[in-house]
């Protein structure tokens, strides 16, 4: 009986649903405001998996599974997914739309003036107080009529629902929008400037900050022959492979293109475009030395700190690892940028110990030098805390058997000690090294990459794959989407190996243990 | 027959000046009364907690927000990571349904790939995300642990499910024939027996975390919505020489809670991590 279902139903879960359903109640209209049906079919799917799991009876595995797997699959797979697809695209500055937008905007930033038109005062709103977010016009006409305008076209807006500026008549507070300050729509920069609102009479433009006025395109689009015509000077550009390109094989292009496929032009760059084939070699190099030097420098000094810490009859040692313990201790990101700020040339506590005066970060091989040591200091203590324990754990009669036959120390520690040591560090030291192959934390924190050679602001010379990926999409030189997913996608394949060979490893010692 | 240690000692002292220069020049950074990088030295030559009074009234630099926000963002998302985790692992080694032998080999695939490498597609995501729902975007601290969250399944959820088999299945069974429902049994009977360990699983993600500056420092752009590491890296990347003294004042506040209970776990620590390495 259903009524006997609803009163097992416990009040948390309820709750659950109740949120579930509010989430789904605001965000599928304004999917659908936006026209975005993928992201509607996502919503309901997800209200109905959340819904069901949680009034059916029967799903109680689920219940413990699908929060974690929904988020799992939003935000680490779907990205995944994402990068692989734009990993095939020219997606990135000049490239951020999709044909239809690029014409619209295209146009858009074509719009001038025609004298005696009507001017408008001017205000800037969007639905959330995020002003990165999509926005709207306000315009006051002369008659001191407000409208709104969006890319669709003008809609016109009560008076009760509006406060005016009494001399201007510019729009100061509207219900249900966010009004933005001068500084907010100044910072929209670009994306206002090529923001039109289409009219019978022509497009609604700003002009500075506060003023619009109704103007007229002087590029026209051909959507059957796909050519876009400038009619002030008499130029017609055609579509090829993204970009509007001048017919009259004058190299000329539209500054705006749209996001097409590309195949494997990304990766076919990496290996045959010299200004990306030679540093990408090169951070490659340096990531697999990077990675591989600080676990062996790490594991070196931590191991050979454990042995001399072993000796029942040292006195101090609980004082030495507890002291020792702190760089672990200490968040990283702190001591990284204490370190930074040891090897300034000019102020740093380096140089005014050893009273030198070198550029420890300036120079491609002191700056790798610099980093490796800080990453020795940052690691250390940790495989020495690993390694106690494991010197802890080898079989003391071993030992003595061994002596008893009259092996040397040094042979004891090298036949007996030893083997036992490794084989317990060994997936340790794989999951270390796969952990500094990504460790952007002290690549940007001590060098942000640098030096860079002259000519390449993306590809310093301490820059490590995923520090590269990072300054391709976000660095100076412009957002680069396409070519920064597919080197995250060859970073997907390296990790993947170095996994693969971690399995294999401990199943090979499994193996060994199993004897 | 007597050995001679005083070699060990050598060694040993060495290794302690190397490890404590750093945080030796960081407090006396903080505690110099003049404030500026090129005026500190390993040895404090005056205290003063003039740093520390400059950096709470620095506007520029709202650093109590920092720390709010640092709270904020890595304790729910440490809190959750550790739920998450936990409630998977309950159903993987508690409960039998299909798919769960593919679903423990999934998590154990899906984890090799952390989701910071897919940064670009994330950025990219969560524009979208915030044109739809603002209060989940970029540049708001929702949008953050959501991301954060994306990985609580996979990194956690094996090593808890390990945890939870060294539990007495029979403490639930006796449960659930006294008429405990499966969450009852949960939250009243698991929960509370794999607490020690959900606590080490939410400090080593709060502290993972709160080191965080790849997608941190892509997502946070505004002043006031950033975490202490983006907050305090760009204070020292800004005006390196004369802020010193307030960065190191600010570091020495957000590391010291961490260092102190490092300590106070200090032996849990060791057995935890050696532990783990003997079993692979």
């Amino acid at each position: 009986m259903p009524s006997e279902r609803l009163a097992r139903l416990s009040w948390p879960r309820v709750v659950f649903v109740g949120l579930v359903a509010a989430f789904a109640v605001v965000t599928i209209p304004a999917l659908v405001d936006r026209h975005s049906w993928t992201g509607v079919a996502i919503a309901v799917a997800v209200t109905a998996i959340l819904a069901y799991v949680y009034l059916s009876p029967r799903r109680i595995a689920a219940r413990f599974l699908v929060p974690g797997t929904l988020l799992l699959l939003a935000f680490q797979v779907f990205p995944v997914a994402y990068t692989i697809n734009t990993a095939f695209t020219d997606y990135g500055d000049g490239h951020r739309l999709s044909r239809s937008e690029a014409v619209a905007q295209i146009q858009a930033d074509s719009v001038v003036e025609q004298p005696g038109a009507k001017r408008y005062e001017l205000s800037v709103a969007t639905k959330g107080a995020d002003a990165s977010g999509s926005f709207v016009f306000f315009l006051t006409d002369a008659d001191g009529k407000v409208q709104r305008g969006d890319t669709a076209g003008l809609t016109p807006v009560p008076d009760a629902e509006v406060t005016k500026d009494p001399i201007t008549g510019k729009v100061i507070t509207v219900q249900g929008w966010h009004v933005l300050t001068g500084i907010q729509v100044n910072g929209l920069g670009e994306r206002l400037k090529s923001f039109a609102v289409p009219t019978k009479d022509g497009f609604i433009k700003s002009v500075g900050l506060s003023q619009a006025y109704v103007g007229q395109f002087t590029m026209k689009y051909d959507a059957a022959a796909h050519t876009m015509t400038d009619t002030q000077t008499g130029t017609v550009y055609k579509e090829s492979d993204g970009d509007f390109k001048a017919a009259d094989g004058s190299g000329k292009t539209l500054p705006i293109g749209w996001k097409v496929g590309v195949g494997l032009k990304n990766f076919g760059a990496v290996v045959t475009d010299g200004a990306i084939r030679g540093p990408f070699f090169r951070v490659l190099a340096w990531t697999l030395a990077f990675a591989f030097l600080s676990v062996a420098t790490t594991f070196g000094l931590g191991l050979l700190l454990a042995v001399v810490m072993d000796h029942p009859k040292l006195r101090g040692r609980r004082i030495y690892s507890s002291l020792l313990l702190l760089p672990y201790a200490l968040p990283a990101f702190i001591s990284t940028l204490v370190w930074q700020s040891m090897y300034n040339k000019d102020f740093g506590l380096l140089n005014k110990l050893f009273g030198t005066h070198v550029d420890w970060l300036g120079g491609a091989w002191a700056a790798r030098g610099s980093v490796l040591l800080t990453n020795l200091w940052l690691g250390f203590p940790y495989m020495f805390l690993v390694c106690s324990g494991l010197l802890q754990a080898v079989p003391q009669e071993l030992k003595e058997v061994a002596r008893v036959d009259g092996a040397s120390p040094l042979r004891v520690f090298r036949s007996v000690t030893m083997p036992t040591v490794l084989i317990g560090v060994m997936p340790l030291l794989i999951a270390s090294f796969g952990y500094n192959f990504n460790n952007f934390n002290v690549i940007q924190l001590l060098t942000k990459g640098g030096p860079y050679p002259s000519g390449s602001a993306t590809a310093g010379q301490t820059d490590i794959l995923i520090s590269y990926t990072y300054r391709l999409a976000f660095g100076a030189q412009g957002a680069q989407y396409g070519l920064s997913s597919a080197i995250s996608f060859l970073i997907f394949i390296l990790v993947g190996l170095i996994s693969y060979t971690g399995f294999r490893q401990t199943r090979a010692l499994e193996e060994v243990y199993a004897r | 027959m007597k050995e001679r240690l005083w070699w060990r000692h050598l060694i040993g002292l060495a290794a302690l000046v190397f490890a404590l220069v750093p945080i030796l020049f960081l407090v006396s950074a903080a505690l110099n009364p003049t404030g500026t990088l090129s005026t500190t030295s390993l040895i404090p030559k005056g205290a003063s907690l003039h740093n520390f009074t400059k950096l709470f009234q620095d506007e520029n630099s709202p650093y109590v927000r920092w720390y709010a926000n640092t709270l904020v963002i890595c304790g729910s998302s440490a809190l959750f990571n550790a739920l998450i985790g936990v409630s998977g692992a309950y159903a993987f080694a508690r409960l039998r349904f299909r798919g769960r032998r593919a679903g423990l080999t999934g998590i154990l695939l899906v984890q090799m790939f952390p989701n910071f490498i897919s940064l670009a597609a994330l950025y990219l995501t969560f524009i979208n995300i915030g044109d739809v729902v603002p209060a989940a975007g970029l540049n708001t601290s929702l949008g953050l642990v959501l991301v954060y969250l994306g990985g609580a399944m996979g990194v956690n959820t094996w090593l808890l499910k390990g945890y939870l088999d060294t539990i007495p299945k029979e403490l639930d069974e006796s449960a659930r024939i006294d008429g405990a429902s499966e969450a009852q049994v949960f939250f009243r009977i698991t929960l509370p027996l794999a607490t020690p360990m959900l606590v080490v699983v939410g400090l080593f993600s709060f502290v993972s975390l709160l080191n965080e500056i790849l997608l941190a420092g892509v997502f946070l752009t505004d002043t006031s919505h950033k975490t202490l590491a983006v907050g305090l890296f760009g204070m020292v990347s800004g005006n390196h020489n004369t802020d010193y003294g307030e960065f190191a004042a600010g570091s020495l506040l957000a590391g010291l809670p961490v260092v102190l209970i490092y300590l106070y776990l200090q032996k849990f620590l060791v057995k935890g991590l050696t532990a783990g390495a003997v079993k692979g």
